[in-house]
């Protein structure tokens, strides 16, 4: 189905299961250790052998020879495939960095090559045996350095790199009020708990591949290309994700090494990135240097708004989006945005859970607070002042919806904001104490999604779509909407994800992943109904689906003698007209923060947190609570801890594993809360959804800042916002 | 990982005797720091002797009035030990500060003086290292050191100790009791047991090879407001940026121990003489000879800071 329309009223209204708070449908597997992980298939197809990566020790050059000859001899080692033995491959459509295959070397820890053996302890014994003579070059490392040669690159995403409206700079210099300050955010690391792993079995000349992928039908094409095999030929699996945050967006590594090593040794191999690994052989958020003019009159409106932002990534990358929340949240008629691109050789960087608006808020949110103490206005008030509820750049789009207002209202209310005091005013013990807010905004994505249901004479109706589910709880809303269709209760739904065999998805990315899936479920169940129907001879149209019967009228048939002995099947997928051109479709929220700060040592710890949330229908309160508080989280760490730490001189990311890159650990993550606005945007999908997953980390982190401030006068701009960057400015105290 | 033999050592002194005729092999107790470095190949024994079996899990009453804790005695227990909670605090305090319960449960006293330094590049086997590979270089000097050690550094070597425990010991005049592989019997004071780096950043102790620590004793209890203070950036499961462990008299004299610092757990006479004057004299006393880089400068005002907190404590 093609959705071009606004959606009118449909089943889903009835909000019988979509919309409630229903437990995970995987949740027994998964605690009860039943659900299979990509690196927990054993033997699927045959014993296999184990693959070790090698990563490069240097970041840029080439390699001008391996000698594996005392690896090989090595107990159990089965066969040692490097990249030089593949050689030059085609890269694929989603990558910047090649993954392998050729004597250059585009970055540090790029996979060299993969040791197969008995046991992961012979492999991972061989792998240091290896001896690799390199010809390393020089390569570029500093942000601060690359920004001043950074050039306008060709697209960002998809969008403009430069926007501008009015008189920007006109309208700055005569402005009342002026703000002026530059920001900065560091690279950093998805972490997921799960590293990325696969199993490659061949058969033939066919693969099938047990992975950890959020976009199955992406890697499909990537591995296919990468291996210079038909896309036909690859059968990808991944049911069970264990966190991906756009770190397995695309194709990576482990999956080609399993395939090539496989193809070697003529058996199934599995092949994991060890934890060290990662950082540096994956991608990252890459970091960012901004800079927010603001200019306002005195009464809080803002005249002039301009961000600019300098992000490094490898020849042939993007830049980091954070510029372009700053097109759409505020108003202002004088207006200007650009990016800029430097040539780093650092590994790549891409997307990072709200790629653009997660490091973009970091700044602007900051700005915004500090703009509203040039003007001596309370920093909601002045974000509500300020509010537009048109594209301001474009302002014949209005948005769909967009309460930024009451989500900013209903938080201030819950969290106590008016009990918030002057800067450096609270003291707990030896705890500065300060409350923070800013807004989340993050925009609704829609890409294409398919799905397939059927629906068999015990009434079980069962969903296949490649679909992934990342922790997200994919596999409930997508039961909960199935379900909905077909006046089912949930427990008589099968789900079935993350197979390449079955209709392709949107995958789970963007926060695009729950409204576009649940609306290709929601076609193929038309679909279904309609064959339904015209088996009794029913107009689909009229036909009421519930508690387990088809009714039209005074008929009333029950769906199992509907479907008869061989069941019927439904498919189709949802495509998107041009709703999202003619209108803007984002999704709200308020963040609200309260830092405690030692007032001795600068360590910052979070004390309470709440999102207040307006992001469309709601399709299960507790699975979405789950993705806010854990983007929250993320937030923290974010705001917090989280930094790639890049050596310039050697060219890489130091503190590579979970000891060296802090996340946050349960000590640091107090009492979270979450409000969802009652919300339905019929403009969105026939679902009337929107996503929620990255809208709850936008903005965290500047409330975070932004409490700091409050609890403490010191003004950070240069994230992480650990104590080192504060202490001297915090008041004497021996 | 390279591939090793095991054996079990019953008694301490089959284990000395064990390590003496195999000049591979290496003790493993708890083995959660060695078995980390033996995956990435930073450490690679040939030969484990496995201690967990050879008894020295007491806490006992010295002569002296003090405590004599077995090297096998878990950090857990220690940390637990009622003795301990109430005469010696600060160690207590540091334990239970330190890595997670679960990795408690398995370190034991002798390991936790005996692990090595967190410093990333010498987790990273293709980085130079003099810790690792001596004379390859250090890649943490100029390079990324925020974390690292900014008081008896040397050119070859700028790495931290990153035990809490050993900070408490330290502040506690603890002494450490081994058995070499001959049978002779010695006492080494805390203060000699760890080196600095020197010229020769890989001997980290003056242990000899095969010796084998028995037990660390603590002398009879000196009173005092005990704390330990410990600054990370996250709240838990972190290593320590600075750390205080100080014991305060009412009069306000006393003595502390820096962590997060040096190579060794770090403490200078001339400081504790001047902790009645206060924090600031303490530890511009302490940290004298500091040489730190760009990047961790501020651990000679954040140890200021910090003693400041662990005196107004002492204080309230």
């Amino acid at each position: 189905m093609k959705f071009e329309k606004p959606a009118e009223m449909n089943p889903i209204d009835r909000m019988k299961v979509v919309g409630q708070p229903i437990r995970r449908i995987d949740g027994e597997l998964k605690v009860s250790g039943q659900a299979k992980y990509a690196y927990e298939w054993h033997d699927p197809a045959g014993s296999h052998a184990y693959g070790y990566p090698v990563g490069s020790a240097i970041a840029k050059g080439r390699i001008l020879s391996i000698d594996s000859k005392a690896a090989q001899r090595s107990p159990g080692v089965l066969k040692i495939v490097t990249t030089l033995d593949v050689g030059d491959r085609e890269k694929g459509k989603f990558n910047t960095a090649k993954l392998f295959g050729g004597s250059e070397i585009q970055h540090y820890h790029q996979a060299v090559a993969v040791v197969v053996a008995e046991t992961f302890e012979q492999a991972r014994e061989a792998a240091a045996l290896l001896k690799i003579e390199y010809a390393e070059e020089a390569g570029s490392f500093s942000l601060k350095e690359g920004k001043l040669s950074a050039v306008k690159p060709k697209d960002a995403g998809g969008s403009e790199p430069d926007t501008s409206v009015g008189d920007f700079a006109g309208a700055f210099r005569s402005a009342e009020v002026t703000l002026d300050e530059e920001y900065s955010t560091p690279d950093q690391s998805h972490s997921m708990m799960e590293p990325h792993a696969s199993l490659a079995a061949w058969d033939g000349d066919e693969l099938t591949l047990w992975t950890s992928s959020q976009m199955i039908d992406w890697w499909r094409g990537d591995l296919a290309a990468t291996l210079g095999i038909d896309k036909g030929k690859v059968t990808l699996m991944s049911p069970f994700i264990g966190g991906g945050f756009g770190g397995k967006l695309f194709l990576r590594v482990d999956a080609v090494l399993a395939a090539f090593a496989a193809k070697a040794i003529g058996r199934p191999v599995k092949v994991a990135l060890p934890r060290p690994l990662m950082a540096n052989n994956t991608t990252h958020r890459p970091a960012t240097i901004q800079r927010i003019r603001i200019g306002a009159s005195r009464d809080g409106k803002i005249s002039a708004i301009g961000h600019e932002s300098w992000s490094g990534d490898l020849a042939g990358g993007q830049p980091e989006a954070a510029v372009m929340q700053t097109r759409l949240l505020y108003a202002g008629e004088n207006r200007m945005t650009a990016m800029r691109l430097a040539t780093l050789n650092l590994p790549e960087g891409n997307a990072m859970r709200a790629p653009g608006e997660a490091p973009g808020l970091m700044a602007l949110e900051i700005a915004m607070d500090e703009m509203a103490e040039k003007l001596g206005m309370d920093p909601i008030e002045f974000r509500k002042l300020n509010d537009t509820q048109v594209d301001p750049e474009n302002p014949d789009r209005p948005f769909t919806q967009r309460n930024l207002n009451g989500c900013l209202d209903l938080g201030a209310e819950r969290f106590g904001w008016k009990n918030r005091g002057k800067p450096g005013s609270r003291m707990e013990g030896n705890m500065l104490i300060g409350m923070g807010v800013a807004a989340a905004f993050r925009n609704n994505l829609l890409l294409p999604s398919a799905a397939r249901v059927r629906l068999d004479r015990s009434g079980i109706l069962t969903v296949e779509t490649d679909m992934t589910d990342i922790g997200t709880g994919s596999y409930t809303i997508i039961a909960q909407t199935a379900a909905e269709m077909l006046g089912l209760p949930i427990n008589r739904v099968a789900v079935h994800l993350g197979d390449s065999r079955f209709p392709v998805s949107a995958g789970s990315g963007g926060q695009f992943g729950a409204n576009c899936s649940t609306s290709g479920v929601y076609a193929a169940c038309l679909k279904l109904r309609e064959a339904i129907a015209a088996k009794l001879g029913f107009n689909s149209a009229d036909a009421v689906f519930a508690d387990g019967e088809v009714r039209l009228g005074n008929r009333t048939v029950p769906l199992t003698d509907a479907v008869g002995p061989d069941g019927l099947t439904g498919e189709d997928g949802v495509e998107w007209g041009d709703l999202s051109e003619t209108h803007q479709q984002s999704t709200f929220g308020a963040h609200f923060v309260e830092v405690g700060v030692d007032r001795f040592t600068g360590e910052t710890r979070i004390r309470r947190m709440l999102a207040v949330c307006a992001a469309g229908r709601i399709l299960n309160p507790i699975t979405a609570r789950s993705q806010i508080i854990g983007a929250m989280t993320m937030g923290v760490g974010g705001a917090l801890t989280e930094e790639l730490a890049v050596d310039e001189r050697r060219g890489f990311f130091v503190n590579h594993d979970l000891a060296g890159y802090e996340v946050p650990v349960h000590a640091d993550i107090p009492h979270q809360e979450v409000i969802f606005m009652d919300e339905a945007d019929p403009y969105s999908s026939p679902i009337k959804a929107k996503g929620v997953g990255e809208l709850g980390l936008c903005g965290v982190s500047a409330a975070i800042a932004n409490a700091i401030y409050n609890a403490t006068g010191v003004r950070l701009r240069r994230y992480p916002l650990t104590l080192d960057k504060m202490l001297h400015q915090l008041p004497e105290v021996a | 990982m390279k591939a090793f033999t095991y054996e079990r050592a019953t008694s301490v002194q089959q284990a000395v005797s064990m390590a003496a005729s195999n000049p591979d092999a290496r003790f493993i107790a708890g083995g959660t720091n060695l078995l980390d470095l033996m995956k990435l190949q930073i450490e690679t024994p040939l030969h484990l002797i496995d201690i967990n079996h050879v008894g020295l899990d007491k806490i006992e009453a010295t002569d002296d009035g003090g405590l004599r804790i077995g090297a096998m005695v878990r950090n857990t227990a220690l940390a637990a030990d009622e003795h301990v909670r109430r005469d010696y605090s600060v160690l207590s305090r540091a334990l239970v500060a330190g890595a997670s319960g679960q990795l408690r449960n398995k370190a034991t006293t002798a390991g936790n003086l005996l692990q090595r330094t967190r410093c990333p590049y010498f987790y990273d086997t293709n980085q130079p290292c003099n810790k690792r590979q001596p004379g390859s270089g250090c890649s943490a000097f100029g390079g990324f050191s925020r974390q690292h050690a900014v008081v008896g550094t040397s050119e070859a070597c700028i790495a931290t100790h990153p035990s809490d425990m050993a900070i408490a010991m330290r502040a506690l005049d603890a002494k450490v009791e081994t058995v070499k592989g001959d049978g002779t019997r010695r006492t080494i004071p805390i203060a000699d047991f760890h080196r600095l780096p020197g010229d020769t950043p890989h001997i980290e102790t003056n242990l000899e090879r095969g010796e084998f620590i028995t037990a660390v004793t603590l002398p009879a209890p000196i009173g005092g407001k005990q704390i330990y203070r410990k600054v990370r950036d996250r709240a838990s499961y972190a290593f320590a940026l600075v750390s205080i462990a100080a014991v305060v008299q009412p009069d306000g004299t006393g003595r502390f121990a820096i962590g997060g610092v040096a190579h060794k757990p770090w403490r200078m006479g001339e400081a504790d003489a001047q902790l009645k004057a206060g924090a600031r004299e303490a530890a511009r006393a302490a940290l004298a000879d500091a040489r730190p880089t760009e990047q961790n400068r501020y651990k000679l005002d954040l140890v200021e800071r910090t003693l400041g907190a662990a005196l107004a404590e002492a204080k309230g």
